[in-house]
């Protein structure tokens, strides 16, 4: 095994290849170097790039390697710190980043949950222009080579009570995913327009709930729409079963727990 | 595997060593600089009993490169006394807050990190800053009397 | 907050008790809090070599052939171990209190019964080296059928687990497939009882789950000697198992232990000082052999799982005065100590009551699954739920207060008890009103005025007047006073396992009089019962004598 550090991410970018695998916080990338089943190369990167926050007007611009901790003490962050601090405990907070989360395999991901919830998208290095996070969850793992994220742009909410998130977990306050919900719904004129509802836990990736999303555009967060809403919770959905839950265990909670959701975002 | 030099403080003291490229701090802490009180419990993130403290911060020994330790200063359990007791130590031995030990040393450094940073924790501050640290044997109460006591003694001194 | 009751049992007690109810400091917490205690993996030692083992990816499979060519040639490797590099490939822990029948390989060479089961074990420079080669390792399995449930293993035509317990029962006493216990008459007490209640219940496997994972580290030592450092909860145990599977005097063993990092009973099976010492024997290097967390987990014996049925028979007045029980306890794929479970399981029963007629067939079943071991309150925490949670079912039907039904059938001072033993401190009435008192439950008279010193003994000391005794589950082919070898073999004992016989008794076995122990109190409890009388004082202090480990193997011959 090599251990490649470079000074840029262009460079990090270009060592690359179907052998290498990049490491940021290293708490999944060593769990394999450990068990002894990584790639033949890790490739580092210090480039400062990577932990700049940024705040670009309506958003934020997170570098992929900023940790959760980092991200809990930051102040533009103020609307993603409930998410930061569900993943996993101090020390893992202290190693974590954001990028590293983006490619969490499951049960994790949680804080790619609520960055695809709010639209988050993706600048990668050595490419110019920014691409929808869901585009990058997509072609997660499908490539040989994956491409090394710089930074996330996120787009604050306007209001921040229309941002929710929630994580499910038996064991508290350290437990990994039963599943993960994250909700967008801004509002114009009492209705809610441009609704994402993401989920974690509940398919390979962080996958959106676009039946659910379809229930409630252009609604208000009444019972009914949100009884709706719960019902086509799992369309679209694939949730594994693991050591956590069963798939069916998953799907029979999902809608209750998105229900619950709602209802705390309707009592705001 | 390649061995990279390694120079680092630890416990206040600069070390220098070398490391395999891909070996873990936990392992380069034991076997290659000979500190034996960070503790392999799972090699994969979820037990603590490697807790360390990097640059203030507590981190999963077992999950850190050695060779990204570089420069950076690094404390365990075995630094934490230096001549004496330290309060956290004694009030652990007062509180009955070790049954196997095995626990501890990553305790007492989540531990430290906590007070180091907020002198005066609440029940819950100190429960969530040794939720990454599991205990077998103690059932965590006398743990959290402990940490709670050191920071009261240390409010009176 | 601890609450001292000294008005209980004053009489009973020189109340000399100088340490319960103080703080007292640890004697090794010093070294705990500076992270200086020894444990196991704590001793470094030059060019240490890391053992790892190729383990079943089934849960039952034969082993057609294991290829470990490429993994020798793999950089780092020094050495692959394979059964027949083990001195003595055959083991049953209890081997050493001379119960239960050898059968268990360090490392397997014809067949796995569990998923996890070693079948190879490689010696290499690193840990990362050892895991390579591995991974290099081809074994050409026959994959079997297999079974994971206890019922589904004693049907006819189940998969046989264990070659050497065909029927996928342990042996007790050389004689039954089951451990009995006949007391009185259960079926004739249900035939009269107001109330029958009948019950299903059952635990899933616990793992121990220490901090610590399992490991021993061996090495050469001077005056051809070994030593070892080690992780064990048992140090003697661990020693006479490493010195019978390498056929080496003990003396020629040096074990280092005693700073465990939490066992639980998970850290007697001593599975690693074997192998740690035939690696450090054949390379002449030490070495070091530990599991990792996802082997404590998978590999490490949990505490068994179990499944009882209970059946109770109970008077209007809400005495108990019958109960029967059916238990299975899941061995996995090899005894390791759930025979002796089962012994003291069935010590147990039928719970702290009093009951006139008790009956119970308890099962040791090997299935597919990971082997089970020790656990805090081994082989009693199980069917303690099951009776507790039988108790409040029958309080119900009955009508009482559970706590009041149980103080009526609570054992008191003197109370003869269905293992024919006299109960004695008793305290689990005076337990029940203070249990009342705090949970605010309001208690008959009779309840409160209830006391375990005053109301037992007399007819409530009398054994019962008549025992029915059976032969069901009796079994030929295997020697009632000869278990296992003593010190092993270089060829490793032969069981003598023959088909189980139904229910027909053998003539071997027509004088049950002749089968009974020197000992009185260690009759076997299928024989009848000797002419009801209180039992002599004696019996007491025979207990604490040389017939000691009797209470393990009830026919122990020394
Ligand atoms: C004990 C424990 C508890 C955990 N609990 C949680 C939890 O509650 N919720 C949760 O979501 N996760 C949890 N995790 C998983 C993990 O810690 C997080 O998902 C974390 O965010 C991963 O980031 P990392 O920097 O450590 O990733 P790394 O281990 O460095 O990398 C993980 C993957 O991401 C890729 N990667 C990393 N950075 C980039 C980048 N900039 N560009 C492209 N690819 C990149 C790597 O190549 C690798 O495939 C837990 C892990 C542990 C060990
Ligand atoms: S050994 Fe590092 S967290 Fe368990
Ligand atoms: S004291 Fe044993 S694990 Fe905490």
């Amino acid at each position: 095994m090599r251990v490649e550090s470079y000074a840029t991410l262009a460079e990090a970018a270009r060592a690359m290849g179907p052998d290498a695998v990049f490491m940021a916080g290293g708490t999944l990338v060593m769990r394999d170097v450990n068990a002894g089943t990584s790639a033949s190369r890790i490739v580092r990167s210090a480039d400062p790039v990577l932990t700049e926050i940024r705040s670009t007007g309506d958003g934020v611009s997170i570098g992929a390697g900023v940790t959760m901790a980092q991200a809990l003490a930051n102040r533009d962050l103020a609307f993603l710190s409930s998410v930061a601090r569900s993943v996993g405990g101090p020390q893992v907070r202290n190693m974590a980043t954001i990028g590293g989360n983006i490619f969490a395999h499951h049960p994790y991901g949680d804080f790619a949950v609520a960055l695809l919830a709010l639209g988050a998208r993706v600048v990668l290095a050595g490419q110019g222009a920014a691409k929808p996070l869901e585009d990058v969850l997509r072609e997660r793992g499908r490539s040989s080579t994956s491409p090394i994220i710089a930074a996330i742009e996120v787009p604050r909410p306007r209001d921040p009570r229309a941002f929710a998130f929630a994580k499910i977990s038996r064991i508290k306050p350290k437990g990994v995913s039963v599943m993960s919900i994250a909700a967008h719904l801004p509002r114009e004129g009492g209705r809610i327009r441009g609704a994402r509802i993401a989920f974690g836990a509940m398919g390979p990736t962080p996958l959106r709930a676009t039946a659910a999303e379809r229930v409630l555009e252009g609604q208000s967060l009444d019972a009914a729409t949100i009884a709706r809403a719960a019902q086509l919770a799992c369309d679209g959905l694939d949730p594994p079963t693991d050591a956590l839950a069963s798939a069916w265990y998953r799907r029979e909670v999902a809608g209750t727990h998105l229900k619950r959701l709602l209802e705390k975002m309707e009592r705001g | 595997m390649a061995k990279k030099p390694v120079t680092f403080i630890l416990n206040g003291s600069e070390r220098a060593a070398f490391a395999e490229e891909g070996l873990n701090l936990l392992e380069f802490l034991r076997r290659g600089i000979g500190d034996l009180s960070p503790k392999y419990g799972c090699g994969q993130g979820t037990c603590g009993a490697c807790t360390v403290i990097i640059d203030g911060e507590t981190h999963l020994s077992c999950l850190t490169m050695a060779v990204a330790i570089e420069g950076r200063k690094v404390e365990t359990a075995s630094g934490l006394a230096n001549g004496k007791v330290h309060p956290l130590q004694e009030a652990f031995m007062e509180h009955f807050a070790a049954q196997c030990g095995y626990c501890t040393p990553g305790m007492l450094m989540s531990a430290k990190v906590l007070l180091d940073r907020n002198p005066a924790p609440t029940r819950a501050d100190v429960i969530e800053a040794i939720s990454g640290n599991l205990c077998r044997c103690t059932g965590y109460e006398p743990i959290i009397d402990a940490i709670l006591a050191t920071a009261n003694m240390r409010r009176l001194a | 907050m601890i609450e001292f009751r000294k008005e209980f049992f004053a009489n009973e007690r020189d109340d000399n008790l100088n340490e319960i109810g103080k703080a007292t400091r640890r004697q090794d917490i010093l070294g705990h809090v500076t992270g200086r205690s020894p444990y196991f993996d704590d001793h470094l030692f030059e060019g240490l070599l890391h053992i790892r083992c190729v383990r079943s990816p089934h849960h039952h499979a034969r082993i057609r052939r294991i290829d470990v060519s490429a993994a020798e040639k793999m950089p780092g490797v020094v050495r692959v171990l394979l059964g027949k590099d083990v001195p003595l490939n055959l083991n049953t822990l209890l081997s050493l209190l001379d119960f239960g029948l050898d059968d268990e390989p360090v490392l397997s060479t014809t067949k796995v019964a569990y998923k996890g089961e070693p079948v190879a074990a490689i010696i290499a420079e690193s840990e990362a080296q050892a895991r390579a080669a591995v991974l290099a390792v081809k074994v050409d399995w026959e994959v079997l059928p297999h079974v994971l449930d206890v019922e589904d293993a004693v049907k006819p035509g189940a998969p046989v687990v264990c070659d050497v317990y065909p029927s996928n029962k342990f042996i007790y006493h050389g004689k039954f497939d089951h451990q009995k216990l006949r007391y009185g008459d259960v079926e004739e007490a249900f035939a009269r009882a107001d109330h029958i209640v009948e019950g299903r219940y059952q635990m899933s496997p616990i793992e121990q789950a220490p901090m610590e994972t399992c490991g021993a580290i061996a090495a050469p030592e001077v005056n051809d000697r070994f030593v070892c450092f080690t992780s064990t909860q048992g140090l003697f145990f661990s020693l006479g198992t490493a010195a019978k599977l390498l056929t080496m005097p003990s003396s020629r063993l040096h074990f280092v232990g005693g700073t465990v990092g939490g066992g639980f009973g998970g850290k007697v099976d001593s599975m690693h000082e074997p192998l740690a010492i035939l690696g450090a024997m054949l390379t002449g290097r030490p070495c070091k052999y530990a599991w990792d967390r996802e082997e404590e987990m998978q590999v490490g014996a949990p505490r068994g799982a179990e499944r009882w049925y209970i059946k109770d028979g109970i008077a209007r007045d809400g005495r108990i005065l019958a109960r029967k029980f059916t238990g299975y306890f899941d061995s996995g794929a090899y005894t390791r100590l759930s025979s002796y479970a089962i012994i003291k399981g069935v010590g147990h029963l039928p719970g702290p009551y009093t009951i006139p007629n008790v009956y119970a067939d308890v099962f040791c079943v090997y299935t597919n699954r990971t082997p089970a071991t020790a656990m805090r309150g081994f082989g009693i925490t199980g069917v303690d739920f099951a009776i507790e949670a039988h108790m409040d079912k029958g309080a119900e039907m009955a009508g009482l207060n559970p706590i009041d039904f149980r103080i009526l059938n609570s054992y008191r001072d003197g109370d003869m008890k269905a293992h024919r033993r006299l109960a004695k401190n008793c305290a689990l009435v005076e337990c029940c009103q203070v249990v009342a008192e705090k949970g605010g439950v309001v208690l008959t008279q009779a309840s409160r005025a209830a006391t375990s010193v005053l109301d037992g003994g007399g007819e409530r000391a009398r054994l019962p007047s008549r025992t029915a005794t059976d032969q069901n589950g009796i079994v030929s082919g295997f020697k009632g006073g000869n278990y296992a070898k003593k010190g092993g073999g270089a060829s490793g004992p032969q069981p003598v396992a023959l088909p189980i016989a139904a229910s027909a008794p053998t003539p071997a076995y027509a004088s049950p009089a002749s089968l009974r122990p020197a000992a009185p109190a260690y009759q076997p409890a299928a024989t009848p019962p000797p002419a009801p009388q209180p039992p002599a004082p004696a019996a007491d202090t025979a207990r604490h004598g040389a017939l000691r480990f009797s209470s393990l193997s009830g026919f122990r011959r020394r």
